[in-house]
């Protein structure tokens, strides 16, 4: 595509776009254009999509404010998610606990002192018909925040939808499902690697046949930063897990235009705030690149890179906690500036503990400050053009592009067998851990600065926040809910539909979601249905590596 | 003599991020350092204790849990006869601290615990004298 058709086809576009507003204006009234640049220059919705995946961009809407919420029992976190649809947010994002992140009951001993404690415990339908009470499940849209477990989780919020009369392909959201950064950062694995692609190819046939609102994986780099990697690494690593899921469809018989627009990506906003916005504008550039060339996508929203942003919580400190609001403030104005779809903002005790009330609705008003107050919103890709954040994204690019030759040649070609080769051999684990290292090491010679932690520690003293506490009491009635389950369930139907998920799993010629959708209908748990998986596809240990 | 110490992750928190530097900081400052790896249970942390003869065990906790699960490290290792010292470091709210010394851990590292600090209290728990 010439240059002078970049110009007239995002001018089609942007006329064609429905705006929020009709004229857009500077605070003293000078009006301003949606878009700067020469007419040769990028433009935003046009290939490569550096400036952004949208002609108009937020002049036709916002990016969603989706805050991430859940802790102690279905119900307490159905109560958290009202407020935040009554607060003004727009999609909501499901935290669970530890012991569903890894597939375990409330029950289970290995449980004990992580029920309901760093996000919402699910054990059964039972619950998800709790957590999602009230909430319009055909306009409001969920994304789910789990991986190995991820197939049963979709089929529960299936099960439970379609029992409230909402049919599975009216339902819009997203699971994460992004098993591959799992071994590489998480480490909340259960199977070995290449059962845990299994599913998630399961899931991705799935949505795709019957669920065209879905984004079946959302493919996380911010794991990846928060355990320890530089920018470019996260890019890189994630990019790249992305291009391993279109190839781990594509050998199942998907084309790549049935998948690529269904994938997601997620990533960090951490705190060097020109540096984030090069590796957004850079992400966007290389994935429309390798999608249009190397993996030959025909559809336009194959090649568009959409994402959602979260704040850096490893960028938080304990010290002066009041300091954090002004840290997630520069980071979320680094995405929205980058062009995020979605963003989540921390708040400011998340270094502390879970964030309270109080200290979630702050986030979320530092999102609606930025979006309504600020202006910022009215240009596309405003520092598109700036010679350092131009430089700053070739350089992301170029350093991406390397990391994926290493790949390429560890999986023989093929990404798909780079990135579990990359697992298995250590690769990503050590690179994270090297600049995790390294990083530290920066700190604690004082060559940079955190406010509050190696400078200007005055204040350090001061009275600390309200926290959030989460009691062992919800732990406890967590247990007594599930037992409740367990008593009244019908045990025959419960092994029945056991039978068949270890059945389908031992042939791999056969999709998982049905039976796993059929199990959760007989009020299966998740930590059965994961004892049933692993009795077929093993357990993974990790060796690590110091 | 170089101390020796455990660091270990006990339960369902699968970061190990901070465990990771600190044991490399613990090595750069000359000690012999023994990683778990992730979802150890208390026994199984005190069993390796015993035998590994660690002079310090090091807990890296950043889900919550550390209120249930640093005691019942502690009381494994007393089970087992051994007085290693126990210290904890992760998320943990200030007002959590003195709990946690009440339960036997010897000391506790909060976000944000310079390398120093870690290296010296590990040291004066080896040898009590300085």
């Amino acid at each position: 595509m010439n240059q002078e058709r970049a110009y007239d086809r995002w001018r089609r576009d942007y006329d064609a776009a429905t705006l929020r507003r009709p004229s857009f204006t500077t605070m003293s009234g000078i009006e301003v254009d949606p878009v700067y640049g020469p007419p040769e220059a990028e433009f935003p919705g046009v290939y490569p999509y550096t400036r952004g995946i949208h002609a108009s961009m937020y002049r036709s809407r916002m990016w969603t404010m989706r805050m991430f919420a859940g802790f102690g029992t279905a119900v307490d976190t159905n109560e958290r998610f009202r407020d935040i649809i009554a607060a003004g947010g727009t999609g909501l994002s499901t935290a669970f606990d530890m012991p569903t992140l890894l597939g375990l009951d409330s029950d289970d001993p290995m449980s004990l002192g992580e029920v309901g404690r760093c996000g919402v415990a699910i054990d059964s339908i039972e619950d998800v018909r709790d957590l999602f009470r009230d909430i319009d499940l055909a306009s409001i849209t969920t994304s789910m925040t789990i991986n190995s477990p991820a197939a049963i989780m979709l089929a529960l919020f299936v099960a439970q939808a379609e029992e409230r009369g909402v049919g599975r392909a009216r339902l819009g959201g997203t699971l994460q499902n992004d098993i591959l950064k799992e071994y590489q950062a998480q480490k909340e694995f259960v199977f070995p690697p290449r059962q845990s692609m299994r599913l998630v190819r399961d899931t991705i046939a799935f949505t795709a046949a019957e669920m065209p609102k879905w984004n079946s994986i959302s493919v996380s780099g911010y794991h990846i930063r928060e355990a320890g990697s530089t920018a470019a690494e996260e890019l890189a690593f994630t990019l790249a897990n992305g291009f391993a899921y279109l190839e781990l469809a594509r050998a199942a018989g998907l084309s790549v235009d049935a998948v690529a627009p269904r994938l997601s990506f997620f990533f960090n906003a951490h705190i060097d705030f020109f540096e984030e916005i090069a590796k957004y504008r850079a992400a966007r550039r290389i994935w429309a690149t390798w999608l249009r060339h190397h993996y030959h996508a025909a559809d336009e929203r194959s090649w568009q890179l959409r994402f959602h942003t979260q704040t850096a919580g490893v960028s938080l400190t304990a010290q002066q906690p009041e300091n954090n609001l002004a840290r997630t403030a520069i980071e979320a104005l680094a995405g929205v500036l980058g062009g995020t779809q979605s963003l989540h903002t921390n708040s400011m005790d998340e270094a502390l503990a879970l964030p309270s009330e109080k200290a979630a609705r702050l986030a979320l008003r530092t999102q609606q400050i930025i979006a309504f107050e600020t202006n910022v919103a009215n240009v596309a890709d405003p520092l598109g053009g700036s010679w350092y954040v131009e430089a700053l994204t070739d350089v992301m690019e170029q350093q991406a592009e390397s990391l994926f030759a290493e790949l390429l040649e560890m999986g023989d070609g093929s990404m798909l067998e780079g990135c579990i080769a990359g697992i298995e051999q250590n690769w990503f684990q050590g690179h994270i851990a090297e600049s995790a290292y390294q990083l530290e090491r920066s700190f604690n010679r004082g060559d940079r600065i955190v406010v509050g932690v190696n400078a200007f520690t005055e204040g350090n003293e001061d009275a600390d926040l309200e926290l959030l506490r989460v009691t062992n009491e919800d732990e406890r009635k967590q247990i007594a809910r599930l037992a409740t389950v367990r008593q009244r369930r019908d045990d025959d139907a419960v092994r029945r539909t056991r039978e068949r998920l270890a059945r389908d799993a031992a042939d791999a010629s056969v999709n998982l979601m049905p039976a796993l959708i059929d199990a959760a209908r007989a009020e299966v748990t998740v930590g059965e249905m994961m004892t049933s998986l692993v009795g077929v596809f093993g357990r993974y240990v990790e060796v690590p590596v110091l | 003599m170089s101390e020796r110490v455990l660091v270990a992750k006990v339960g369902l928190d699968g970061h190990d991020r901070g465990i990771k530097v600190v044991a490399r900081i613990l090595r750069d400052a000359g000690m012999e350092v023994v990683y778990t790896g992730l979802f150890q249970t208390p026994e199984s942390v005190a069993v390796a204790a015993v035998q590994e003869d660690v002079d310090v065990v090091g807990l890296s906790m950043l889900s919550g849990a550390h209120l249930t699960l640093a005691p019942l490290v502690v009381a494994a290792l007393r089970e087992r006869d051994s007085n290693i010292p126990v210290v904890v470091g992760g998320i943990v709210p200030g007002n959590d601290v003195d709990d946690l010394k009440a339960a036997g851990i010897a000391a506790v590292f909060g976000p944000g615990a310079s390398d120093e600090e870690i290296i010296r209290v590990i040291r004066s728990l080896v040898s009590p004298v300085e």
